[in-house]
């Protein structure tokens, strides 16, 4: 299966996003997403990264692009002044995942988050070789591994029902970026490498 | 530094006989403006940049001329063939606005009315003034609208101010360094370095011309100070640390850590060719500087004056504390509630608020980058 971009992740978010709406990518990298989206669905979008070097790719895509730390909340924005705040692979790398997550959707009347699943089969098998998992979603070694936080489905939407949180839709993918279908709540938490989330809150 | 300099270039000067009436309910009944042009303004006349100076800049931003090789333009770093602000593309303006003291009338300049220098009789101007100076130099390039306005700090402020006050006459503002307006802090600065000057007893209440005097002592002091807060803690700690001139104490007051030995020698150099009446008038500029005033304060209600298709490039660097990021970042946060095209970059630089003019880089990449964009 090809995808867009490389990412199949990509593929799943664009199909959310309609035409003309707002949106925020957290973690942005090099734009190619936002890109993507203004190019094929004519998205009003902005980003927000940390890195100097994305910063310059993403100004070099032409995006709009503002630096900072997700970290720190996300006080230029105003309040639901998104469509969609899309933060994707990104979600494992901070470290205040609540607050990340309220700040998501207080400027955006939705969220769209996507991480690699700690509890994918093939990672669980690598913990028992007794090695930390290196695979297509994590695809760092543990010393040089920006992820700081380790979870997995079942992890997330616990997170998310004690949150408050209402998953509007989830997609979940093997490492080769096919959908996980026709299995139940404790196979997709075995056989997802990564998944993908559509969450908003009740107001 | 990646790219060429503009090479030999030569000012320009352009005569205004329609007033300009000031801010300050003055008015320039007549005015000189001199500036300088780098590469060719393209036919359609749609690749022009606007480069604003600073609170000690002028027309000569980029080159050098023929008879003085080592006069070299204040930021000649970011200007000429393969430089982020490209000469191969772009047709680059600077200009020395009014109260200055390079060339175009200021306070030094003689006044029709009296036959003498203006001197304290000169009106106070704004930023909105020389927004409005700088369009009717455009009119006279035959430049509808900007491919782009630049500058840092005070410079950043006329870019800002042009977006709202000439919405359709720039496509891109790029602001650097700068802020929606000045904090009591930095006015408290300013007041000092003005105090410095006023109080000096050559100042002879700005007409120091007639007694064949300047403040000197004043001028050197205010700039010493501005120095100070250009400059990163950091910086001058790597740069002269407690270095001793003479390698121990003196016990007395002369000039003894280097620092001193420094900031003298920037002092006694800025106040050498500085005219101390423009040093006043541009504090002034940037203490009254404030787009917002008029909305209540609402600074997102004044940038929506701004075309909706008018990108922005805000940048700010890490160790400015004279104009922080965080100042940066409400002209962001204003631009962003207005929907507009915006990008901004912190830049990690270590040079404090003059960080602005040095070359770096990821800085000039990302201005290059930006300015790469701009279709014509």
């Amino acid at each position: 299966m090809t995808h867009t971009l490389g990412r199949p992740d990509f593929d799943i978010i664009s199909a959310w996003i309609e035409p003309g709406h707002r949106v925020l990518d957290l973690g942005c990298g090099d734009g190619t997403l936002l890109k993507h989206l203004i190019d094929t669905r004519g998205v009003r979008g902005v980003g927000v990264e940390i890195d100097d070097a994305n910063i310059l790719a993403a100004i070099t895509n032409g995006i709009n692009v503002l630096q900072g730390n997700l970290e720190k909340g996300l006080d230029e924005f105003a309040d639901q002044s998104f469509d969609h705040v899309v933060l994707s692979r990104t979600l494992q790398t901070v470290r205040h995942t609540e607050g990340v997550l309220r700040e998501m959707l207080r400027v955006g009347r939705e969220a769209v988050v996507s991480f690699p699943n700690f509890a994918y089969w093939k990672n669980l098998r690598s913990v028992l070789d007794g090695r930390m998992p290196v695979s297509e979603d994590l695809p760092y070694q543990w010393y040089d591994s920006p992820n700081v936080r380790f979870f997995t489905l079942l992890d997330f939407e616990a997170l998310c029902t004690r949150m408050g949180l209402i998953i509007r839709e989830r997609h979940v993918l093997d490492e080769g970026g096919n959908m996980v279908e026709n299995a139940d709540e404790r196979e997709l938490n075995f056989l997802g490498s990564l998944a993908v989330y559509r969450l908003t809150q009740a107001r | 530094m990646p790219g060429q300099s503009v090479g030999v270039v030569t000012s320009q000067r352009a005569h205004f006989d329609q007033p300009l009436h000031l801010r300050s309910g003055g008015v320039l009944p007549a005015y000189d403006l001199v500036y300088e042009t780098y590469g060719t303004l393209n036919t359609a006349k749609s690749n022009a940049i606007l480069v604003c100076h600073a609170l000690s800049g002028h027309h000569h931003v980029a080159g050098h001329y023929a008879d003085a090789p080592n006069n070299i333009g204040w930021w000649d770093n970011i200007i000429g063939p393969g430089r982020p602000l490209d000469t191969d593309k772009f047709f680059i303006v600077g200009l020395n606005n009014p109260g200055g003291c390079h060339g175009s009338t200021g306070p030094s300049s003689i006044n029709p009315a009296t036959g003498k220098p203006w001197g304290a009789d000169f009106p106070i101007v704004a930023v909105s003034d020389w927004v409005e100076a700088q369009a009717r130099l455009a009119d006279r390039l035959g430049i509808d609208a900007w491919a782009a306005i630049i500058g840092g700090s005070l410079g950043g402020m006329q870019a800002m101010r042009w977006t709202i006050s000439q919405p359709e006459r720039v496509r891109n503002a790029i602001i650097i360094a700068s802020a929606p307006k000045l904090s009591a802090q930095n006015i408290a600065f300013n007041d000092v370095a003005r105090q410095a000057i006023l109080t000096d007893p050559d100042f002879h209440g700005g007409n120091y011309y007639e007694h064949n005097t300047r403040p000197v002592r004043g001028l050197r002091l205010a700039r010493m100070l501005g120095h100070i807060t250009y400059l990163s803690d950091d910086q001058m700690g790597e740069k002269f640390g407690r270095e001793l001139r003479n390698g121990s104490f003196g016990f007395d007051f002369d000039v003894e850590f280097e620092v001193e030995s420094y900031l003298r020698y920037q002092g006694d150099k800025f106040a050498g060719y500085f005219d101390a009446n423009t040093y006043l008038l541009m504090t002034k500029a940037l203490d009254y500087f404030d787009p917002a005033r008029l909305d209540g304060g609402d600074l997102t209600k004044a940038m929506a004056r701004s075309n909706p298709n008018t990108g922005f490039l805000i940048a700010s660097f890490t160790t400015d504390w004279r104009f922080t990021p965080a100042r940066s970042k409400e002209i962001v946060a204003a631009l962003l509630a207005c929907n507009r095209n915006v990008s901004y970059a912190e830049i990690d630089l270590n040079f404090g608020h003059d960080s602005f003019l040095m070359d770096d880089a990821h800085y000039h990449g990302v201005v290059a980058a930006y300015l790469r964009n701009i279709k014509l």
